[in-house]
């Protein structure tokens, strides 16, 4: 056999246990009365198990049922993040300060006319002139108020955020409740709160940070000590990193876990 | 005669029993029992100070005063403090607020949006006054009226003096070092891996007769990522067209992907190619992250891309496109400043930009006076960093606190 009868093969007995799971869904066990909401529901959920496992099929390799998933998801996500951004942004926010009238005819309530709101109005007419190609020049107008508006905006954020604010963190004790070599080693253990584990926090948070900075300093270059602290740095930046890898793929472990789930439960009712 | 007797007797028991103390009218209190000898009302707060609360943006009033004397003393039976506030002396007062007893002060702070049911105006007068409870509702004390006062915003927050200071000293060194870089002073950038396998990679692909795949992330057009990322992007434009290489670059946001077509198109018309430049080369996918990851490892796998650059911003999405380019088999080079990110693009792809070498390859890749001169701003910015840490810790471990406070700013 050829490989489009194997396709066609492949798809009939997809289409069948699709039709399968649907029948079954819709009428789940004795006693209960089919509705049409039971048979939509039924509906709906085996189209997104098959949905699922064409995302996972993924992990085979391409072929047509993760590209008929990709599209409709890229299609529909697309058209959804339009009509969000229309309601949200133009009819939500812009109309009740600029028209009465439209926000008769869109049926939202009239705040009141705001001419602030007629900035952010010429600034997206003059980002649709990119579809004129005599006009489209006036676009950079409204990117160039966009980008640099933001980007200094940003700029004081994070001199606030990741620069001061760290550099005040960095101004920690070496010597945590030092009551003598003594008290120390007596207390020589790794509680969270002990004398030697608050001490070892500062100290790792005042040399990662001193040898981290070394590491992103691009003016020289890393030789002798300057390059000793700057091995130093991208040690600390690498088990950083290797901490938060374990730490991030918990997080998407339990992503799967809710996708089996669904597969599990909501579509095959396997579990309890 | 008897009866006589009767409140003889009586009137001794009464003299010769105790007398009823605060501290037997405060256990009942608390009990919850309310006897007629219990609706004793505590001392109300006094010397009530209001004024319009500093460094914020208005619709906010301050307020302090001294407690009741029966806070913590004498009846001892107060459990807090209500605040009420009215447009004038004679109400109506609404209430704004409850705080427990022992407090001293409470910040009022209303909207700022006028459709807002608890909008704050500005510029008009309030009066306030403080109730004083107890565990029984119907037994408080308030205060007298204070007021009025007017709430205003402030044009300039002195709690963000630090801020000005650094942005002051960062634009000087930096205006200091474009000057020079413009003056034609050679400013050294060390070498970084990641840069030099750019142009490695662009040859690859000329050589296997296969596109160049540019990922942008996730960020919006105006993240200090994206817009080291464009002039990467750039620069890799201007290699493609010369060599007459293929490009993808699919879009995340829409205005993104408008600065991207631009950037792309002027990098042809840098390389004398305008002809060669198609707009469907940059093209927007969706905003949505997961269809977009879905649609990019499409392209990944049915166009072949011989490199896989990915620089930007990006979220959950990195793994998942960085594995499919692996399992593609082209060359990847990321970079990003998502710290939770960077991990993934270490894992996956062949080279990786942490954190400011992006911002590093952006200069040094468009050796522009305007990026060096930055660049050259950030690591002196660096060294100040590292001299103020060492010297504030130095202070902290003598015991000398006031320099740490001096790194404060408030919101």
């Amino acid at each position: 056999m050829n490989g489009s009868r194997w396709m066609l093969i492949i798809l009939i007995a997809v289409v069948a246990l699709f039709l399968v799971s649907w029948a079954i869904k819709s009428f789940p066990s004795s006693g209960v009365t089919v509705s049409w909401s039971s048979i939509r529901h039924a509906f709906f959920v085996t189209l997104a198990a098959f949905v699922t496992l064409a995302i996972f099929s993924f992990l085979y390799k391409d072929n047509p049922y993760y590209k008929f998933a990709e599209h409709l998801f890229v299609g529909v996500s697309a058209a959804y993040w339009m009509c969000v951004g229309f309601w949200s942004t133009f009819v939500g926010n812009l109309i009740p300060r600029i028209s009465p009238g439209l926000s008769k005819f869109f049926g939202v309530p009239y705040k009141e006319f705001t001419f602030y709101y007629f900035v952010p109005l010429i600034l997206g007419i003059l980002l649709l002139m990119r579809l004129s190609s005599k006009a489209g020049w006036l676009s950079r107008w409204a990117l160039a108020f966009i980008v640099g508006t933001t980007a200094g905006l940003n700029l004081i954020r994070y001199l606030r955020s990741d620069f001061i604010s760290q550099v005040s963190n960095t101004f920690v004790p070496l010597l945590v409740q030092w009551k003598g070599a003594g008290a120390f080693f007596s207390d020589f253990s790794l509680a969270s709160g002990g004398q030697f584990t608050l001490m070892l926090t500062n100290w790792v948070i005042f040399i990662g940070t001193f040898c981290g900075l070394i590491y992103f300093f691009f003016s020289k270059e890393h030789k002798g000590v300057f390059g000793a602290a700057s091995r130093v740095g991208i040690w600390v930046l690498m088990i950083t990193f290797g901490a938060s890898f374990g730490y991030t793929v918990m997080g998407r472990v339990s992503l799967l876990v809710g996708r089996l789930t669904f597969l599990f439960d909501d579509w095959l009712g396997l579990l309890n | 005669m008897k009866r006589q007797l009767l409140l003889l007797l009586l009137l001794c028991l009464a003299v010769a029993a105790p007398p009823a103390t605060a501290q037997t009218a405060e256990d009942s209190l608390l009990s919850g029992e309310t006897t007629g000898a219990l609706t004793v009302a505590p001392g109300p707060v006094s010397n009530i100070q209001l004024k319009d609360t500093d460094n914020d943006h208005g619709h906010s009033v301050t307020l302090s005063w001294e407690i009741s004397p029966d806070d913590g003393a004498g009846l001892n039976n107060v459990i807090g403090y209500e605040i009420y506030r009215a447009p004038s002396m004679e109400g109506p007062f609404v209430k704004r607020a409850g705080v427990p007893a022992g407090s001293h002060s409470h910040v009022d702070v209303g909207s700022k949006e006028k459709d807002s049911p608890d909008y704050m105006e500005d510029y008009i007068d309030y009066y306030y006054k403080i109730r004083t409870i107890t565990a029984d509702s119907a037994v408080y004390a308030e205060s007298a009226v204070a007021g009025p006062i007017q709430s205003y915003g402030q044009w300039f927050n002195t709690g963000r003096v630090p801020v000005l200071i650094f942005v002051a000293c960062f634009l000087a060194l930096t205006l200091y070092f474009i000057n020079r870089a413009k003056g034609g002073a050679d400013l050294y950038v060390r070498p970084l891996a990641g840069i030099g396998a750019v142009d490695e990679a662009i040859g690859r692909a000329t050589e296997m007769g296969k596109p160049i795949l540019y990922v942008l992330g996730l960020g919006t057009a105006a993240d200090i990522a994206t817009i080291a990322s464009y002039t990467i992007l750039g620069r890799v434009a201007k290699k493609v067209a010369e060599y007459q290489t293929g490009l993808i670059v699919p879009c995340y946001d829409p205005i993104v992907m408008t600065v991207a077509q631009e950037t792309v198109k002027a990098s042809y018309a840098d390389a004398g190619r305008p002809d060669a430049y198609k707009e469907d080369m940059v093209y927007f996918v969706t905003q949505s992250q997961f269809a977009y990851v879905a649609a990019v490892n499409g392209t990944m796998l049915r166009d072949h891309p011989a490199t896989n650059i990915y620089m930007g911003k990006f979220y959950a999405e990195s793994l998942i496109l960085a594995e499919t380019g692996a399992l593609a088999g082209s060359i990847q080079i990321a970079g990003t400043d998502e710290i939770a990110q960077i991990p993934f693009f270490v894992v996956a792809c062949d080279y990786t930009l942490i954190g400011e070498e992006l911002y590093a390859a952006s200069a040094y890749l468009g050796r522009e006076p305007l990026l060096l001169g930055s660049l050259k701003a950030q690591d002196y910015a660096k060294a100040g960093v590292i001299l103020i840490a060492v010297v504030g810790f130095i202070l902290l471990n003598f015991g000398v606190d006031g320099f740490k406070e001096f790194f404060f700013v408030s919101n």
